[in-house]
């Protein structure tokens, strides 16, 4: 186990290195000057030449680099560009918003698809099966964007019952929190939720399909018994795993969520910090959600061998 | 996820204090971008200065008529030969630290925009060389040449006066001047939120407990927002949402024609893009101008409040000049003019900054130049890779906004003028700049227009900018907001206004 830890750990560095290089490099590829971005209407040459060579936007590109790199090796991830707030201070704030979207994105995913998947897979073949696997793939296949318009519409214009969009902290107002949170949440959970029904829907085929299923049918157990006590368990296993590896797109999922709600989160922060070259902000955000991909799949490794025991000693 | 639980509490500590919500009214406005940098010396955005409006005094205000009137300063005059201005100021007025607001903080607060490296005020106060205490509530501002653009730039960010105690440090953190409201806290693309602040000269006038500053950047979502009632005023109201708000009953749609506008600007005279006939030709230039029909934009994409624009001062302002009038679309004569350059059909490509608007207003102008034999191809660009494109001139016509300046100096001498820092297309004429230099140094308002309407002329002919609208401010407001108007600087003034039950 301690062995698995410390390889993915050591994996782990480089990862972030070559992660750190992709991003430094893109923002550097993209059209736009950060500084004039910054200017907007007020280019005075002076500021402009004078704000260049404070962010070293004139050294060569290797030493912006490790100056970025040594500075964040002190903790140091630099302000953002565009309001002069430290970009610690926007990660700390950023940080507890998308995780609040993404536990309870992942709420509704995991109450709606697994109930869904198992009810699919028992009934294979039936009109049960055939409306969940319509669920699914509706799910999948509806943009975000248009859902969260269209609910916005409903529920925050026409009904009054829910907030339009921005965010309040559980820390203020738990149940404002929650309220604000509910359509986004319900908008993101709904395309994982489709995932994850189609897998446990398969999951559990496979296993009720198996022999020892079919040797419980034959035992004469009760058919509920034989579907939650015994097959279940064994369903559940590449199920977990999956929840860990969802994060991913729970990540890309939150990003146009949350400019679709103004949740200010991880999402928003990257789209922004996009839009006006900030590229300190950028940076800090990819190489943060990196390390949480990296943890993530950490995690999942070690849950795939504590519930697979064939693979501790592989 | 168990092990990620410590780090969200530790983050939710670290955070926004939890804060009981105060009692009382609150405002919540909705934004269409998130503020920059709350430092008036080194701001630089319109949406910016909406809440410096509320949080910052400044040393003089704007009219609606455009006219300058007291704030913080109560009284001004000039000198003989308009070197020297000599300002009175308020002796009732306090920072939110509880600094006496006096002359020696004028001079330190002029004196920080001058010098502070990063400061975007400098070219504003160019003409400022020193600030003299002249008694506790008098201060004079010695000039090196007259420049009647000073007072306008007081009634800006470089007259919003902080408290010279909190220079040191990052002062866009913990903003600390006049206004009416102080700043309690900010989070980036999320809220800025000010609260009353109780000793303020005219604390009585305000009556609101707190403001809350909400950056939608979705227009669909800020509507939304007004009309769920999460909101209770919106600014720069897109034009296709007008009819939503003038029909619900709950809510007021309000406009005032703005002093910003709405511009192709044409490269003549920047880099290898500008050896186009749009570029080296007046007559293709005014060819264009004939063949856009500044009614159908108005009318098709402003749903009535795009007002066609021909020049870049404001019908509002003193040196609008009247006898220049949009023109009206005539393709034949356009296509007489093109004969006489000697073309027959003429490419021109078109970039235009992402927007909805944007797009549509620039799909018209290709369909309506078309007819008059122009081969119009769009160039959509996102709005940072644009600025970047036109000023390395890599553009041959543009279609650019300006938030607008009540002098009209900040309308078109950075555009017109040889050396102008926002004069993409290098256009640079030497009588132009003889003129418009000219009118900076004059403070009488008659030869000033005088001057405008000379350099006009000359643009004119030449037409290195071809106007197309001017920018409205509209709003959408509650219907339970009692008070409020646009203003022709788009600002928020909340001087007397309430929310009723």
């Amino acid at each position: 186990m301690l062995q698995i830890i410390a390889k993915r750990v050591a994996i782990a560095i480089p990862t972030l290195v070559l992660v750190s290089l992709i991003v430094f490099a893109l923002q550097k590829l993209l059209p736009g000057d950060p500084i004039l971005t910054l200017a907007g209407e007020e280019r005075d040459p002076e500021v402009l030449a004078y704000l260049r060579e404070q962010y070293r936007l004139n050294d060569p590109i290797h030493v912006q680099y490790f100056h970025w790199v040594w500075q964040v090796l002190q903790g140091d991830f630099g302000v953002s560009l565009r309001t002069d707030i430290a970009v610690t201070t926007l990660i700390v704030q950023k940080l507890p918003v998308t995780i609040q979207l993404a536990t309870m994105a992942m709420f509704w995913a995991i109450v709606i698809g697994i109930p869904v998947g198992i009810l699919a897979a028992v009934k294979k073949g039936t009109w049960v099966d055939y409306l969940a696997n319509v669920f699914a793939l509706s799910g999948l296949s509806i943009p975000n964007f248009w859902l969260g318009i269209l609910l916005i519409f409903f529920i925050s214009v026409r009904m009054q019952w829910l907030p339009a969009s921005g965010y309040v902290p559980p820390s203020e107002d738990l149940w404002q929190s929650l309220r604000t949170m509910l359509m986004p949440s319900i908008v993101l959970g709904t395309a994982l939720a489709g995932n994850l029904m189609r897998h446990t829907r398969s999951a559990m085929l496979g296993v009720l399909t198996s022999d020892y299923i079919r040797t419980a049918r034959a035992k004469g157990l009760l058919p509920a018994v034989v579907v939650y006590k015994h097959a279940l368990r064994n369903a559940l296993v590449p199920i977990v795993t999956l929840l860990t590896l969802i994060f991913g797109e729970l990540i890309a999922g939150a990003v146009l969520t949350e400019q679709i709600f103004t949740i200010p989160g991880f999402g928003k922060l990257i789209v922004d910090g996009v839009f006006t070259r900030d590229y300190a902000v950028v940076q800090g955000v990819v190489l943060v959600t990196a390390i949480g991909f990296i943890f993530m799949n950490l995690v999942a490794d070690v849950l795939y061998v504590l519930i697979n025991p064939r693979l501790r000693h592989a | 996820m168990r092990i990620t639980r410590p780090l969200l509490l530790a983050a939710l500590l670290a955070g926004t204090a939890t804060q009981a919500l105060a009692q009382g009214t609150t405002l919540r406005i909705g934004l269409q971008e998130d503020p920059d940098a709350l430092d008036p010396h080194r701001a630089r955005t319109f949406v910016g200065r909406m809440v410096f409006s509320s949080l910052c005094g400044k040393l003089v205000d704007v009219a609606p008529d455009l006219s300058i009137v007291p704030e913080m300063a109560t009284q001004w005059s000039w000198n003989e030969d308009n070197t020297v201005l000599t300002l009175a100021l308020r002796e009732d007025a306090v920072f939110h630290d509880g600094t006496p607001f006096d002359a020696q903080a004028v001079r330190l607060n002029i004196e920080r925009a001058m010098e502070l490296p990063d400061s975007l005020r400098r070219s504003e106060l160019a003409s400022v060389e020193r600030v003299e205490v002249v008694g506790e509530h008098a201060v004079a501002f010695h000039l090196s040449e007259p420049d009647a653009t000073l007072l306008s730039q007081l009634s800006d960010r470089a007259g919003m006066m902080m408290s010279p105690a909190s220079f040191e440090g990052n002062f866009a953190q913990q903003p600390v001047c006049s206004g009416p409201y102080r700043f309690v806290e900010r989070v980036q693309n999320d809220r800025i939120v000010l609260e009353k602040f109780e000793d303020h000269w005219e604390a009585d006038e305000y009556h609101f407990d707190r403001l809350v500053f909400l950056p939608i950047p979705d227009a669909t979502v800020r509507l939304a927002n007004l009309q769920s009632g999460d909101i209770e005023l919106l600014e720069r109201l897109a034009p296709n949402d007008i009819a939503a708000v003038e029909a619900d009953p709950n809510l007021v749609f309000l406009q005032e024609a703005g002093t910003g506008y709405v511009s192709l600007r044409i490269n003549t005279g920047n880099g290898e893009l500008a050896r186009t006939p749009m570029g080296q030709d007046a007559r293709v230039r005014r060819a264009f101008q004939l063949s856009i029909d500044r009614d159908v934009i108005n009318e098709v994409v402003g749903f009535g409040i795009f007002t066609p624009a021909q020049q870049p001062f404001p019908p509002a302002s003193a040196f609008y000049d009247e006898s220049i009038q949009p023109t009206r679309r005539d393709v034949e004569a356009a296509r007489a003019l093109l004969a006489e350059a000697g073309h027959e059909r003429v490419p021109v490509e078109l970039t235009f900054g992402i927007t909805t608007t944007n797009q549509q207003v620039s799909e018209l102008i290709q369909a309506m130049a078309a007819e008059a034999g122009f081969d119009v191809t769009l160039r959509p660009t996102e709005f940072a890779a644009m600025q970047q494109e036109m000023t390395a001139g890599n553009f041959t016509v543009a279609q650019a906004a300006w938030s607008g300046r009540p002098d009209p100096d900040g309308n078109i001498h950075p555009f017109a003028t040889c050396e102008g820092s926002l004069n993409d297309g290098r256009y640079c004429n030497e009588e132009v700049d003889r003129l418009l230099t000219q009118a900076r140094r004059v403070t009488d308002t008659d030869e000033r227009v005088r001057l405008y309407s000379a350099a006009q002329a000359i643009l004119q002919e030449e037409l290195p900018h071809i106007s197309l609208y001017y920018q409205v401010r509209a709003f959408g407001v509650s219907a339970r907001l009692q008070g409020f108007a646009a203003h022709p600087d788009g600002m928020i003034r909340l001087k007397g206004v309430t929310l009723s039950d």
